[in-house]
């Protein structure tokens, strides 16, 4: 079902005549038994930002693969660069010959090489240099950043750049491998950018988007892909959104609205502002903190009760994401202490043992790296909180703890509905619902969470929010540092708007919409 | 979500066939080359004290091996084990040889000595946050050197008959007992690794440092377990090895490091492949000295062992890089 598909010139450029910078027709793929593809179509005209849309699981990073050369696809289909057909299974030097660059979503940086050092990185990989003329190398790449307004220093090494900076630097890459003087004189370069956002702030997207609307208008044709649907709205011309392998539809983006976009991912209406929840009655705070301060954080203090679901927001550097990793424990803290149900603690001494103890539970944005072990099951981390209390610490039973991990999988509607398998092969979203039981199962006072909506598909975001309430009704207070407006919108009973480490503004109860804490956010500067 | 078509159930089904040939193919090796050394000289190769020497006398590098697995599970290597067997053995001799103790006190300050080396290697690498390669290939090396001052670096023999009793000379069901005492170590090490939370803990360390440490396990604590365990398996095995012979000689211990590494390394494509296991590590260091036995009994000179243990630790690192791959692209 394809959604106001107009051929007029949208953000292309070169005239209808011109043969469109990619178009891919009949493009499928299967991995055993499923099919991640069935029978798929991609034009992308010059000069577009056009999106790529899906949920996980849609068979958009399968596309991205078979395009990058990772996969081989089925079958014959057909794949056409500017016209010129391009053989399968794709090559490196072919996409390098064709003008096809990509910025995958880590990135491809060396964090211990410096920027110039990583932008030179593709040359370096792909001819013999004899000699490199670094000072020559320092002056073009300086150019080539003032171009595009981006505040890198050539020498400076990698490690020091904040997220976006390089974002940026991976982007302005990608654009310079496909535009240096490789004697093409048709193709302007098409980018793939894969996922470029997740990991950053509204602010930074701006500077980002910025950066490829300044590389659009010197040429270059862009599939960017995502799966949020605003940034989606605000950047690309036209857009592309895969559902279960197919083609749901494709829209021209100035005449769509987000509903009917979301109608194309999920299939189905999700209604997202009917998840406010209602007004609560509130007892007397259980819950209170008080001078947390360290880092970029001034004394902060704030009293949660049963029940309540307090978000925290503002601008990157204004100190809100180090407040719960402080709070568990993880991160020093310089002062602070914390008293939960009348037991008080001092947060320096805190260590997350001593935090779930008192009961208190943390689940981290980065769930690879600090949420669950990737490499062994769903049922092992399931488990690893309440080994004891599920069996006998000197004798565990193995038909108890998968009892208990099929049950908490069944709950949450983890799919697939499989405890033995890696958590590592789910979708973000599912990764998130193991994380959610792992810790509610524990019963915990006070739960804190660090974006807990981060690389979570539509679909399973729902899901989430339902979960994170139902938690807090069952008398659990909720702290939860997010940079996804929709999602404080979604679950909170109050939203607590940092500036500089302190409070700058408190939204409570009606007050909270997506706008309201946008504006709230960047008023204050 | 991804539409799945019936032919799933077939290869699942041979998915679980595959999964018990990895799981005994090193089982499957081992009675193979019985078989092939047992045909080729059935006379000195197939008598039952052949085998009754082989499970004997090697108990020594099951027992090392055993100790490296608990640290390797941590994300820790232990390169000093074998200096501290060494270290060990050589406490004992001199205590009970030159000082004239009885064999019990001896055993006892063996013992001590490994969980000091233990202790040392844990605080160097937990305290100092050092990489655990660096600090136990250095302790190793200065418990060695303490082992030639102490021994004035010379073998001392004539060790209490009781110890070498104790471990080569009684035999049950014709089998030196030496071999049962590393049975069972290896059922306790089992049993601890697979079915307590201890052993639960120690996997998730391995695995990920910093999600145990976020989901509230106490992470040094289990590492500096870990280097306590591996220290006394490593003095244990100087005992033993002590047993074996009646003596202790200051260098020939050092040879053991790599071929317990080896047995280590080979023994996590066995049985549970993908982590190291007891069962697996017991397996392969007997599978690799029936093959090292059956090419003296050839006439192959000593230097075979070397091709094996070296080949096998090669092989061994490879096949776990192929399993932990495949796990990892059914993602």
């Amino acid at each position: 079902m394809a959604i106001a598909l107009s051929h007029a010139e949208g953000g292309g450029r070169g005239g209808a005549s011109a043969p469109p910078v990619l178009r891919i027709e009949g493009l499928s793929k299967s991995f055993g038994g499923a099919q991640a593809l069935d029978n798929v179509s991609l034009t992308v005209r010059h000069g577009e930002v056009h999106g790529l849309l899906g949920q996980n699981g849609s068979g958009k990073s399968t596309l991205i693969k078979i395009l990058s050369g990772f996969h081989s696809p089925d079958g014959s289909p057909k794949i056409e660069i500017d016209g010129r057909s391009v053989s399968l299974p794709v090559s490196l030097a072919a996409l390098r010959a064709n003008g096809v660059s990509f910025v995958h979503q880590h990135l491809g940086l060396l964090p211990s090489l410096t920027v110039l050092e990583n932008l030179l990185l593709s040359d370096f990989a792909a001819e013999n240099r004899w000699y490199v003329d670094w000072r020559a190398e320092a002056r073009r790449a300086r150019r080539l950043f003032e171009r595009y307004d981006i505040r890198l220093e050539p020498t400076s090494p990698l490690a020091d750049l904040t997220p976006v900076e390089r974002a940026q630097l991976a982007i302005v890459r990608a654009f310079d491998e496909v535009t240096r003087d490789k004697g093409q004189a048709l193709t302007r370069g098409l980018l793939v950018l894969d996922e470029p956002t997740p990991f950053l702030p509204a602010q930074d997207v701006d500077a980002l988007f910025k950066l490829i609307r300044g590389i659009v208008a010197d040429g270059a044709s862009v599939i960017f892909v995502s799966h949020d649907i605003d940034e989606v709205l605000e950047i690309t011309d036209r857009a592309t959104v895969l559902r279960d392998g197919r083609v749901a539809g494709v829209f021209e983006t100035a005449a769509t609205s987000k509903a009917e976009v979301i109608r194309l991912i999920v299939g189905e209406h999700v209604d997202l502002e009917a998840l406010r929840p209602a007004a609560k009655e509130l007892a007397a705070p259980s819950i209170v903190i008080s001078g947390l301060s360290g880092g970029s954080l001034g004394p902060f203090s704030v009293s949660l009760a049963p029940g309540e679901v307090v978000g925290l927001t503002g601008l990157i550097g204004s100190g809100y994401d180090e407040v719960v990793y402080m709070t568990y424990g993880a991160a020093a803290a310089a002062a602070g202490a914390i008293e939960i149900d009348g037991v008080r603690s001092e947060i320096a001494s805190l260590t997350p043992r001593l935090s779930i103890a008192r009961g208190c539970v943390l689940i981290p944005g980065d769930r690879l790296a600090a949420g669950a072990v990737a490499s062994l099951s769903v049922k092992e981390n399931l488990n690893q909180p309440v080994m004891e209390s599920v069996s006998r610490a000197w004798a565990l039973s193995d038909a108890k703890l998968a009892r208990n991990a099929a049950a908490l999988v069944g709950r949450f509607d983890v799919r697939p509905r499989d405890p033995a398998i890696l958590f590592a092969s789910l979708s973000g979203g599912n990764q998130q619902k193991v994380l959610l039981a792992k810790w509610f199962q524990t019963r915990p006072r006070l739960i804190l969470l660090d974006e807990p909506t981060q690389g979570v598909d539509i679909g399973a975001r729902a899901q989430v929010f339902a979960a994170i309430a139902e938690a807090a009704r069952q008398g659990a207070a909720v702290l939860c540092a997010s940079s996804d407006y929709e999602q404080l919108t979604a679950i909170c009973d109050r939203v607590l708007i940092f500036n500089r480490g302190r409070v700058a503004q408190e939204l409570v109860g009606a007050q909270i919409s997506k706008p309201a804490i946008a504006e709230a956010c960047y008023k204050i500067e | 979500m991804i539409k799945t078509r019936a032919a799933g159930e077939g290869a699942r089904a041979r998915q679980t066939w595959g999964d018990w040939f990895e799981r005994l193919a090193l089982l499957l090796v081992w009675a193979a080359t019985i078989a092939l050394f047992g045909a080729l000289r059935p006379d000195s190769f197939l008598t039952w004290s052949n085998f009754a020497t082989i499970l004997g006398s090697q108990s020594v590098i099951v027992v090392i091996a055993l100790g490296l697995i608990v640290p390797l599970t941590a994300g820790d290597y232990d390169l000093s084990i074998a200096s501290n067997l060494t270290f060990a053995a050589t406490i004992l001799a001199v205590l009970n040889v030159n000082h004239g103790l009885p064999i019990g006190v001896a055993i006892a300050a063996a013992l001590a000595a490994g969980l000091a080396v233990g202790l040392v290697n844990g605080f160097f690498v937990l305290y100092f946050r050092m990489n655990s390669l660096i600090v136990t290939m250095g302790v190793g090396t200065f418990a060695h050197g303490l082992t030639l001052w102490l021994g004035d670096q010379q073998t001392i023999s004539g060790v209490s008959d009781r110890l070498v009793n104790a471990v080569i000379v009684d035999r049950f069901l014709g089998v030196p007992l030496g071999f049962y005492y590393a049975l069972i170590l290896c059922a306790i090490l089992w049993y601890v690794l697979s079915y307590t939370a201890l052993g639960r803990r120690l996997l998730f360390v391995g695995r990920g440092r910093d999600v145990a440490r976020l989901s509230g396990i106490a992470v040094d604590r289990v590492r500096l377990g870990g280097f306590v365990c591996s220290g006394l398996m490593g003095a244990v095995a100087g005992i033993l090895y002590v047993g074996t012979t009646a003596a202790a000689d200051p260098s020939s211990g050092l040879t053991f490091l790599l071929p317990a590494f080896a047995a280590a390394f080979l023994g996590a494509t066995s049985i549970n492949p993908g982590r190291f296991n007891p069962w697996g590590t017991i397996i392969s260091v007997y599978s690799l000295v029936t093959g090292i036995t059956g090419l003296s009994i050839l006439g192959v000179s000593t230097f075979v062992q070397d091709l094996f243990y070296g080949g096998a630790l090669v092989i061994a690192v490879t096949l776990s890089q192929i399993v932990r791959g495949r796990e990892e692209r059914l993602a």
